[in-house]
């Protein structure tokens, strides 16, 4: 029972840090909450559900096609609408409500274009087989998604530390105005870095049905919510550190609905709310940002 | 009279007679709700600058209160309302240290206390004391008249409030705290005890405004009173009309809360997209709200 519940917990928490992890990478660029990170999630699940129901497209096989699509929409965005707001009185607070707004907007188009059902995709398109893992076996989708996870923080590691364009993003993260300084594209470097956290949020939103239930259009503050309080356990502004921060939150769930069904729900805002009063920076508090 | 009050007074007539004339009851009542519910994001946003999504949790805090001061308790309605306003100012003293922390990590800290004190509220191990999900009927105090007049006369101490910090040291203080904390801490203000007054008063407000709500629906479930949107709609109000004045949200709420009357209850998703369209523009080219058009023109906005 114990082995299988942190088994459980290690895949979940693998694809927690998928599902915070472009939420951080864009607040430690551009220091803002992206408070529409959880609708861009539903809007790429949708995307894999429409491929699936319409191609019968396996949500592995979406990736590439979610990846390009929420680049450009990030990109796009960044221009629309950022430069003028770091130009305004109180860049923070205003950035906050004007993604809050983007937030209502997704999501009233997404009922208005798919309506108020639940969508879900079958687990049975990865094989009906279940795999095993260390004696005990899980949902093939389950692994799939904490693999595609893996991979998906890997190649953040290397866009980040191993790329010439993550370089310039690092320095970015930690001072617009320097990076500026030395000749550093910082508009360029930061679009892209938008559209990369959009990207990672929609890689996640093809895998959701099967982690976090069914699709719906109002799914997005909950997952924004969860994804900050990740973000918020690993640190805040470190694109890595969301691993951390994601496998404590999935170990803590496993554990809960093991033990304590019934109080599982609280778990993501009883810790965000522990962490920000006791520990801001933090578990692995690099004291990039203090609440 | 201090500036302001002949306002207030028109406004809280104004909802006290036209019952008379117009009869839509349910509609003038949820409007006065959401006037009180902007004036006590007004105090705290407004006036301190700190940004409670979760503002719906001392809403939900007051109505379960006042519900189960009546149901276990067996009090009568209206000192009943005055426990729920108790237990929101109880819950917002035990979240006081929210207020450590600042802009969007306070938002959505506040956001996160809410979802807690629902999930307690809505717990199924608790259905012998709150019902858990399963609501609250409070049938056998059921009027509508006196929960309708008893609203006016919440509506009429929050926008006493307001004007009382429109014209006094407490309010000139906040604002002050709110532009530059660390000079208002120089100039001899109490930074800490005039936010947590701050806190507290509005968490008053909300629960008085809960309290009210539950005895006027007199049957409701923990989704609908700890409802997201009631924090998103006052809060928007408030933007929209203008914060730090007595008249922005009163205008905010007026005409979006009319404009949701108007297309929201039967296309909701349309009026959620105007809505969002309404937050992004005002950010871009109206941050200080409608009011900032009426000074534009020098008018005097109390």
């Amino acid at each position: 029972m114990i082995a299988y519940t942190l088994l459980a917990g290690l895949l979940f928490g693998l694809y927690f840090s998928l599902v915070a992890l472009g939420l951080n990478l864009v607040f430690g660029v551009m220091r803002l909450i992206n408070l529409a990170h959880g609708d861009f999630l539903m809007l790429g699940a949708f995307l894999a559900y429409g491929l699936y129901s319409s191609a019968g497209v396996n949500p592995v096989y979406a990736i590439p096609a979610e990846i390009v699509a929420f680049v450009l929409v990030g990109v796009a965005l960044y221009y629309a609408v950022v430069p003028r707001l770091l130009s305004s009185r109180d860049p923070e607070m205003l950035s906050f409500i004007l993604l809050f707004g983007l937030s209502q907007i997704i999501e009233a188009l997404a009922v208005i274009a798919f309506g108020n059902s639940q969508r879900a995709i079958p687990a049975t398109v990865f094989g009906i087989r279940p795999v095993s893992l260390f004696g005990q076996t899980f949902p093939a989708a389950w692994v799939v998604s904490a693999v595609v996870s893996a991979a998906a923080i890997l190649a953040v590691y290397f866009y980040l530390y191993r790329s010439r364009l993550g370089h310039a993003t690092r320095a970015v993260m930690a001072s617009r105005d320097e990076a500026a300084s030395t000749g550093i594209n910082v508009h360029r470097v930061s679009a892209i870095a938008l559209g990369a956290g959009l990207a990672l949020a929609a890689v996640a939103g093809a895998f959701s049905p099967f982690m976090l239930g069914s699709i719906e259009p109002d799914m997005g503050i909950g997952i924004t919510t969860v994804s900050f309080a990740v973000i918020v356990i690993g640190s805040l502004g470190n694109p890595l550190g969301t691993v951390l921060g994601g496998l404590v939150y999935g170990l803590g769930l496993m554990l809960m609905e093991t033990y304590f069904p019934s109080w599982a729900d609280l778990l993501p805002y009883v810790l965000l709310i522990l962490i920000l009063l006791i520990r801001p920076s933090g578990l692995l508090g690099k004291r990039v940002r203090l609440a | 009279m201090p500036r302001g009050g002949w306002y207030s007074v028109g406004v809280v007539l104004l909802f006290a007679l036209l019952p008379f004339v117009y009869g839509n009851h349910a509609l003038l009542f949820n409007m006065m709700m959401y006037l009180v519910l902007a004036q006590g994001i007004n105090v705290l946003f407004g006036f301190t600058g700190y940004l409670p999504f979760g503002y719906v949790g001392f809403f939900g805090a007051g109505a379960y209160g006042a519900s189960l001061a009546i149901l276990l308790v067996h009090l009568p309605p209206v000192p009943a309302l005055f426990v729920g306003a108790a237990v929101s100012v109880l819950v917002a003293l035990l979240l006081a240290p929210l207020l450590r922390l600042s802009g969007a990590y306070f938002a959505i800290a506040s956001l996160a206390a809410s979802e807690v004190v629902y999930y307690i509220v809505s717990n199924p191990h608790l259905v012998s004391l709150t019902q858990g999900p399963y609501g609250i009927s409070l049938a056998q105090v059921y009027n509508s008249g006196a929960s309708y007049a008893t609203m006016v006369v919440v509506l009429a101490m929050a926008l006493a409030v307001v004007v009382y910090l429109r014209n006094s040291h407490m309010g000139l203080a906040l604002q002050a705290i709110r532009e530059e904390p660390i000079s208002a801490g120089f100039a001899g203000i109490n930074v800490v005890r005039e936010r947590i007054r701050a806190w507290l008063l509005s968490a008053a407000l909300a629960g008085l405004a809960g309290g009210t709500y539950a005895w006027h629906v007199s049957v409701f479930y923990p989704k609908s009173v700890f409802d997201l949107n009631i924090s998103v709609f006052a809060i928007v109000f408030t933007l929209f009309g203008g914060v730090a004045t007595l008249v922005g949200p009163i205008m905010g709420t007026l005409l979006l809360y009319g404009l949701y009357n108007w297309i929201g209850i039967s296309q909701p998703e349309y009026f959620q997209l105007v809505f969002g369209i309404v937050i992004v523009l005002l950010v871009l080219f109206l941050p200080n709200g409608l009011v900032s058009l009426l000074r534009r023109v020098k008018i005097h906005v109390p």
